[in-house]
């Protein structure tokens, strides 16, 4: 008999709503009715408002049960849940989920399908693949691939990616470092987080073609420690790519040398700015380098150095297995390609959206989000995050383009959507955000 | 939480190579074992690491993280930033500091009550953390329900 996988998220939403508990209930009750199961934790599909989102594999074909607590799962049990039965909290196949598969996934594609932490499965989905190509043909190939594809840096201010890595490949130095910056500090920012919670290895082969391409043999993540649970994710994936030659000095024999470390921060919002994040990884205070140079040229202890979100880096690894065109392809104007979009707040089905760019605020928030939680009418909407403005409900039709955006003095960054009702203080919340700003600058 | 100890700390400082450029994961390391950073902690920093003593005491005040003075054996962190504002935290906040007869920043008993700004759950506002673990979809009555199972959790 061939035992039957089902999936329970251990990503931070799905455990703040109580994952843990219907892992182990589900586990309990299988025993018990023995039944032979193989319970994966993988990532989340980014549906939070479903979390915890469960799955079943019948027959080939993942069905999902949403918002399912550990109390519905003698109940489910008895409803025929190990073959996909019907209950209360069935949603049919993940394939047929309009919020998923409405979107356009090209870097969160293996978020919620695989094992975060199995190498096996990472490779059976095409983990490693790009790097493999990389190392076989050569750094120019990476450097204009993604040059091609239009990217541009998802951390905020949507630097184009391509010139950032030539400008550190044509620096001469004796070492250069890739610094992957996880420190994502804005309310209603959680992408960084499902990525690194749900496919760490994608992350750690995105850093290392990023130092394959410049030259560098070294490469930090600066995580926040508001993220205990990616924290202990990447630490496994990071020790687990070692010992499977992933990492170190001579990766798959090929000579190719690269490691990551991975540091915490420690509650400063401004060390997200990457020059004071530069500061911290050298283990001082975060303050921000007012004068120049660049990181490119005298980034990390003095050395070029590539500093990119955690999102930039695994939209990468597509790029080269798809090509740079691909990804230009999608999107509009100046900004290609996807965006994952964030939608929190007062929103009824919060969570992540990878969509092209175009797509409007008010298709991500009516027809993604659903609209208020409360079901009173949108107030107001933050986007790009606190330094960057709040939006009147009149302006819901702003299509997501960097550069429309900066004509109605607002920032895409980040991507992350909070939404407010009209309930809400307009005055305090400007006020709070300012005083966020302060408390962190002392 | 274990009570710090000079001998930890060397440990810890050794087992980080001893590297100055390492202080933050250091003191990082200390708070999440120990909870706080005593000010003979920041002497043998210093000594240990070969760095001034200002060095060190400009590092430790910083980082909002590093805490100075000794916490209860309960953390409490409510999300005070926007996504969860828009889901009531702030009224969560009144209900908590309420019940436990405290304010944000306060240690009382055995808890220390603090603020935090974003917990990456903004789509399970409002979001809490307790004892370093995060839960989302807060309201007041499952906040009690948080607080009774951590008292009543083993230490
Ligand atoms: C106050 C402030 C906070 C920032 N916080 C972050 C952050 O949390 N994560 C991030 O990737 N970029 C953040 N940035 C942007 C970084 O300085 C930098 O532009 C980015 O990491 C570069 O990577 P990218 O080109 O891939 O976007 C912040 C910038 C400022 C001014
Ligand atoms: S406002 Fe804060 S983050 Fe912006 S430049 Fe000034 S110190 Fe840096
Ligand atoms: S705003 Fe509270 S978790 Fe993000």
């Amino acid at each position: 008999m061939t035992r039957t996988k089902m999936y329970v998220p251990r990503e931070t939403a799905a455990v703040s709503v109580g994952a843990d508990d219907v892992a182990l209930a589900i586990a309990r009750l299988a025993k018990k009715t023995g039944v032979d199961i193989e319970l994966i934790r993988n990532g989340s599909w980014g549906a939070s408002w479903l979390e915890p989102l469960v799955e079943v594999e019948v027959d080939g074909v993942r069905i999902t049960y949403g918002n399912v607590s550990a109390t519905d799962i003698q109940s489910m049990f008895e409803a025929g849940f190990v073959t996909g039965g019907k209950h209360e909290r069935r949603l049919g196949p993940i394939n047929e989920i309009p919020y998923l598969i409405n979107q356009d996934r090209w870097t969160f594609w293996r978020c919620g399908l695989i094992n975060p932490l199995s190498i096996e499965d990472f490779e059976l989905h095409q983990g490693f693949k790009a790097l493999t190509k990389v190392i076989a043909d050569g750094a120019e190939a990476v450097l204009d691939a993604v040059t091609d594809s239009g990217l541009r840096g998802r951390g905020g201010a949507g630097l184009p990616t391509g010139i950032k890595w030539r400008t550190v490949a044509d620096t001469e130095a004796d070492q250069k470092y890739i610094a992957c910056n996880a420190d994502e500090g804005d309310s209603g920012t959680f992408s960084d987080r499902i990525l690194m919670e749900g496919d760490p290895f994608g992350l750690l082969e995105s850093m290392a073609i990023a130092g394959f391409a410049v030259g560098a043999s070294k490469g930090y993540i600066y995580l926040r420690s508001e993220y205990p649970l990616a924290h202990s994710i990447l630490s496994r994936a990071i020790e687990a790519a070692r010992n499977a030659g992933w990492l170190g000095n001579n990766i798959q024999g090929s000579g190719f040398a690269f490691d990551i470390e991975l540091h915490l921060g420690a509650g400063s919002y401004v060390c997200g700015e990457e020059t004071a994040m530069l500061e911290s990884l050298e283990g001082k205070k975060g303050i921000d380098r007012y004068k120049l140079p660049l990181p490119a040229h005298a980034g990390l202890f003095g050395k070029p150095t590539v500093v990119n979100n955690v999102v930039t880096l695994a939209s990468v690894p597509n790029i080269i297995n798809l090509g740079g065109e691909r990804y230009a392809g999608m999107g509009v104007n100046r900004s290609k390609g996807t965006l994952a979009f964030q939608l929190a707040g007062n929103i009824k089905r919060g969570g992540l959206v990878e969509k092209s760019f175009g797509i409007t605020l008010r298709e991500l928030i009516e027809d993604f989000g659903g609209g208020t939680a409360s079901g009173r009418p949108v107030k107001a909407v933050q986007v790009g995050g606190p330094l960057s403005a709040y939006l009147p409900a009149d302006q819901l039709d702003t299509p997501m383009d960097y550069e429309a955006f900066v004509e109605i003095d607002a920032m895409i960054g980040h991507g992350g959507i909070v939404v407010f009702d009209d309930t809400a203080n307009m005055a305090q919340l400007v006020r709070r955000s300012r005083r966020k700003l302060r408390t962190n600058h002392g | 939480m274990a009570k710090i100890d000079n001998k930890t700390t060397s440990k810890i400082v050794v087992q980080y190579g001893a590297k100055p450029e390492l202080l933050v994961q250091i003191l990082q390391t200390i708070v999440m074992r120990f909870g706080w950073i005593p000010e003979d902690t920041i002497r043998q920093l210093a000594d240990e690491l070969n760095l001034s003593r200002a060095d060190v005491h400009g590092v430790v005040q910083y980082y909002q993280d590093f805490r100075t003075e000794e916490p209860g054996k309960h953390i409490v962190k409510i999300c005070q930033a926007e996504a969860c504002q828009a889901m009531g935290s702030r009224a969560l906040t009144d209900h908590a500091e309420k019940t436990l007869a405290m304010n944000l920043h306060d240690t009382k008993d055995d808890i220390t009550l603090e603020p935090v700004y974003c917990l990456g759950n903004c789509a399970c506002s409002p979001a809490v953390m307790v004892n370093g673990r995060t839960y989302g979809r807060v309201d007041a009555a499952r906040f009690d329900e948080l607080l009774a199972g951590m008292r009543s959790a083993t230490p």
